[in-house]
């Protein structure tokens, strides 16, 4: 099975299944679907005219930004499952700092307190994850789902206690696990604004410096460049926009906010300029379309729409990208393998009127050409009839081709062509013999597979590397070829 | 005041049991560099309970265990797919699939926790103090039905383990050459990753499912750092991973106590638990810990540090002419450039009675004569070779020599003698003392 059919269709389903009420319903919760929105309700969302909805549609939006744009350069370090891990490394530094904070009779439930306890562990786990890698023979991978489980263990055996404390109300500590997006404050929404902003600033700021960072570590340090400091400013990014992140959309989810964005947008460009903006671009639409349908539509967390609507995102650029999306590198092997069939068909047909002299402009004039028909081309190459067809009918359309609908020859300009295919073919196989010691016998695949792509370039460099005479005229094919099969006219 | 009930035993014998059957599989994860795999396998089977969920009406075992497997191979097939197809690294490709199937999972979740008694807390962390109550009579014995499902996975692993144990070797550790020997890489991946998937699902009630990342890796990856062979390793993660649940619950409703709690989750003291057991093979395993590095690299040290002592006064002997000068012990450190570790190597050659205290400095006994004449004797051959024979007259030979010096025992100084024409005297025509 063609493997890309294999990733669509259950990638489609799911995502079919998850945005189609009338699938839950058929699974029995008929009573429980969800609810389409009124019209009345829809323009009150699009218009942003509840002040809950508005703030939460900006903040997610916002947030969706600020994750695209640092993600990008995570992903591009090849570090995108850092962020898994250092968003599970927080948890016990906020329950640790409830914990503290409700100890010393204050209020627990201090947003910066509880900001400033995840961002402490964060960095903790981080350390740790380079400890571990440096002084162990553990690979990364090891550091990382040790870092995260036991970390994660920490944080949960510590929100057993915060939840068993007799004092303080810890009942909302969980939503930094799922998120709580719905009752997002407008001071919240100032927070991720302030960190949006930052991480916008930086992304410009450090350009250069990241970028360089990401390709070419090593390089980027022999020429002087503070690469520590750099990877730190990096992670730091990282750390605040996961830490802010938390609360908005739970610490599994902001983790789809840092990776899912940047490696879709990575399917619409080569530039890393580009990619920035448009990863940042996708983790907006992302916040925006999340929120806005969690808020349209009842019993729909926004934290899980926002991650499915990057995922979407996803899906739609890995298939349709402009630069590596499937469907366009699909049409490019596509065209180049007819281009290949297309080249190999002028070659065999100049090859097999090639027996009467050099070429066949200039038969000897009692040697009887061959007539060309589909059986006789199909016997020399493994191509199938249809595809044999299809060549032969663009060939024709080219004006390569003449055909009296049973025997095929070449027109002018396709002699032409032909020259020039067969040339490029025989000046290859002669440097493979001259210069790489190839036998006569097997040169013949070998330039079979780099002709299509000799450029003009190439062949002028070739011809200076070959003796002169192969290039006054056609060189002759330097192995044998098999005589034309069949009757001649 | 602690109190252990049969309760507890049942808590610990459930936990003991799922922590088994992850670390087993686990083994495989770290040693083929895909511990994260277990990570998005754990994060992403929760649409395929809720599907089974939904689908079922039930809390069922075999439903969960389907659905479970289903969504196990999808992951595998998407995340192996995604990384082909899509030039993403591997990484990356993961975060993508389990974050989505997450995301997918919470919300049909949110749909079926209406009809369904299902709590995604419960899933993500489990419930192990719970499981106790829900029993099965086996033989005449109230057994919890956790134990028992966790039992009998533990057995499936341990027997896939044993019948495939040389192919899972072979593809974990070379798999191109597992290609070439006609074993099918490809299909075990897929089938080493059903059995976690299927593993988490058994380990869900206990654990959760986040937590059982730390049961897969964490007990592996101590076992990793203690040997280099796979029984071994299979055999210690086992023992790490039951010490671990052990330890887990007794620390769940002991270390509480001491900051005047009642009790914490034991599903996440034993993630802890496991992290402290690492932490303490991380330090002090014999040859891969951090600190026997440190001890060893610090041996050597001291070694190096009383090789020049022992040098420096075999030369200051040799100028005095007397036999017996002696030098300070500040004399060292200055000519050294390192003030402690120069006295503790003193110390230590004073206890080998190489060298001896006098009244105003140190002097060489019999035995570290000879010791220095052996180093001096290396240094001045090395010097004698290297100018002589690879051409380094012109250059420093002193540096490269002093750093062989340390490493030439008694046989090599012979053949280097021998190689070097049995010079006499050293390139600044200082005699080469002869062997003792």
């Amino acid at each position: 099975m063609s493997p890309r059919l294999l990733i669509l269709t259950p990638l489609g389903l799911l995502l079919w299944g998850a945005f189609d009420p009338s699938w839950v319903a058929a699974a029995g919760l008929g009573e429980h679907t969800l609810a389409w929105p009124s019209s009345e309700e829809l323009l009150r969302v699009l218009t942003l005219r509840d002040y809950n909805t508005r703030v939460v549609i900006v903040g997610t939006t916002l947030l969706g930004l600020a994750a695209g744009l640092v993600g990008t350069f995570l992903l591009l370090r090849k570090r995108a499952l850092l962020s898994d891990t250092l968003s599970h490394a927080s948890l016990p530094g906020i329950a640790l700092a409830f914990i503290l904070l409700t100890a010393l009779g204050a209020e627990g439930k201090n947003l910066l307190a509880l900001i400033g306890g995840a961002a402490f562990f964060c960095i903790l786990g981080t350390g740790a994850v380079i400890v571990i890698q440096r002084y162990s023979r553990l690979k990364d991978d090891a550091a990382l789902g040790i870092v995260l489980s036991v970390f994660f263990g920490l944080g949960i055996a510590l929100m057993g206690i915060a939840t068993r404390m007799g004092s303080g109300n810890a009942a909302g500590l969980s939503s930094f696990i799922y998120g709580k997006t719905a009752s997002m404050l407008f001071a919240d929404a100032v927070l991720i604004a302030v960190v949006a902003l930052l991480a916008a600033i930086c992304a410009v700021l450090f350009f250069k410096e990241f970028a360089l960072l990401c390709f070419d570590a090593d390089y980027a340090a022999s020429q002087g460049w503070p690469v520590t400091g750099l990877d730190f400013l990096m992670m730091t990014l990282v750390v605040v926009v996961t830490v802010i992140g938390l609360q908005a959309v739970g610490l599994i989810l902001v983790v789809a906010l840092l990776i899912i964005p940047p490696a879709a947008a990575r399917f619409w460009t080569y530039s890393l300029k580009h990619m920035l903006w448009i990863s940042g671009l996708f983790g907006a639409l992302s916040g925006l379309f999340g929120a806005g349908i969690s808020a349209l539509m009842a019993n729909l967390p926004a934290g899980a729409v926002i991650v499915l609507t990057a995922s979407l995102l996803f899906g739609v650029s890995l298939v349709f990208g402009s630069t590596r999306g499937l469907a366009r590198r699909g049409v490019e092997r596509l065209r180049l393998s007819r281009r290949i069939r297309h080249e190999n068909l002028l070659r065999e047909i100049y090859e097999m009127m090639e027996v009467c002299g050099l070429s066949p402009e200039d038969a000897e004039l009692d040697c009887a050409l061959p007539q060309v028909t589909m059986d006789m081309l199909l016997s020399r190459r493994s191509w199938s009839h249809g595809q044999l067809r299809r060549a032969l009918a663009r060939g024709m359309a080219a004006g390569l081709l003449a055909s009296d609908g049973r025997n095929w020859e070449l027109t002018a300009a396709g002699l032409e062509e032909a020259r020039r295919i067969v040339r490029k073919h025989r000046l290859w196989e002669t440097y493979l013999i001259e210069h790489a010691d190839v036998a006569p016998g097997h040169v013949d695949w070998g330039a079979d597979e780099i002709e299509h792509v000799l450029d003009a370039d190439l062949v002028a460099a070739l011809e200076k590397r070959l003796p002169a005479e192969v290039l006054q005229q056609m060189p002759a094919s330097p192995h044998h070829i098999e005589p034309v099969q069949g009757e001649a006219a | 005041m602690m109190e252990w009930t049969s309760f507890d035993t049942w808590i610990v014998v459930t936990g003991m049991l799922s922590a088994m059957a992850c670390a087993l599989l686990g083994n495989y994860l770290v040693l083929r560099r895909m511990s994260m795999m277990g990570d998005a396998i754990s994060h992403a089977v929760l649409p395929g309970l809720a599907i089974a969920f939904i689908v079922t009406g039930s809390r069922g075992s075999l439903p969960m265990l389907v659905g479970a497997i289903l969504i196990g191979i999808v992951t595998a097939f998407l995340v192996q797919g995604i990384f082909r197809l899509s030039g993403l690294d591997r990484g990356a490709s993961m975060g993508v699939i389990f974050t989505t199937l997450f995301a997918l999972g919470l919300i049909l979740i949110r749909q079926a926790a209406d009809h369904v008694d299902l709590d995604p807390s419960c899933v993500l962390y489990g419930a192990i103090e719970l499981t106790p109550l829900d029993t099965y009579l086996v033989g005449g014995f109230e057994i919890p039905q956790a134990a028992v499902t966790n039992g009998a996975m533990l057995l499936f692993n341990l027997l896939f383990v044993v019948a495939f144990y040389k192919e899972l070797k072979i593809t974990s550790f070379d798999p191109a050459l597992a290609t070439t020997l006609g074993i099918n890489a490809d299909l075990l991946h897929y089938v080493l990753m059903t059995l976690v998937a299927a593993t988490t699902i058994a380990a869900f009630e206990s654990v959760g499912s986040i937590l059982v990342i730390a049961m897969l890796i964490v007990p592996g990856a101590a076992a990793h750092l203690l040997t280099d062979r796979l029984g071994v390793m299979l055999g210690l993660s086992l023992v790490f991973a039951a010490l671990a649940a052990l330890l887990g619950h007794v620390g769940a409703i002991t270390v509480p106590t001491w900051f005047g709690f009642r009790d914490t989750s034991t599903a996440g003291m034993m993630a802890v638990m496991t992290g402290v057991l690492f932490l303490l093979v991380f330090l002090f395993a014999p040859r891969y810990g951090v600190l026997s590095r440190v001890i060893q690299q610090a041996r050597l040290a001291l070694k190096i540090v009383g090789d020049d002592i022992l040098g420096l006064l075999y030369r200051f002997q040799e100028m005095a002419a007397t036999g017996t000068a002696p030098m300070h012990a500040g004399d060292f450190r200055e000519a050294l450039k390192q003030n402690w570790p120069v006295r503790m190597a003193l110390w230590r050659l004073s206890r080998r009675r190489w060298v001896r205290r006098v009244e105003n400095g140190f002097i060489l006994t019999d035995e570290g004569l000879r010791q220095g004449r052996g180093i001096i004797r290396s240094h001045r051959l090395w010097e004698s070779f290297l100018c002589g024979k690879m051409g380094y007259c012109e250059t420093d030979v002193h540096t490269p020599a002093h750093h062989l010096e340390h490493f030439t025992d008694e046989k090599m100084q012979s053949r280097l003698e021998d190689a070097a024409d049995r010079p006499g005297q050293d390139p600044h025509q200082r005699a080469i003392p002869p062997a003792s």
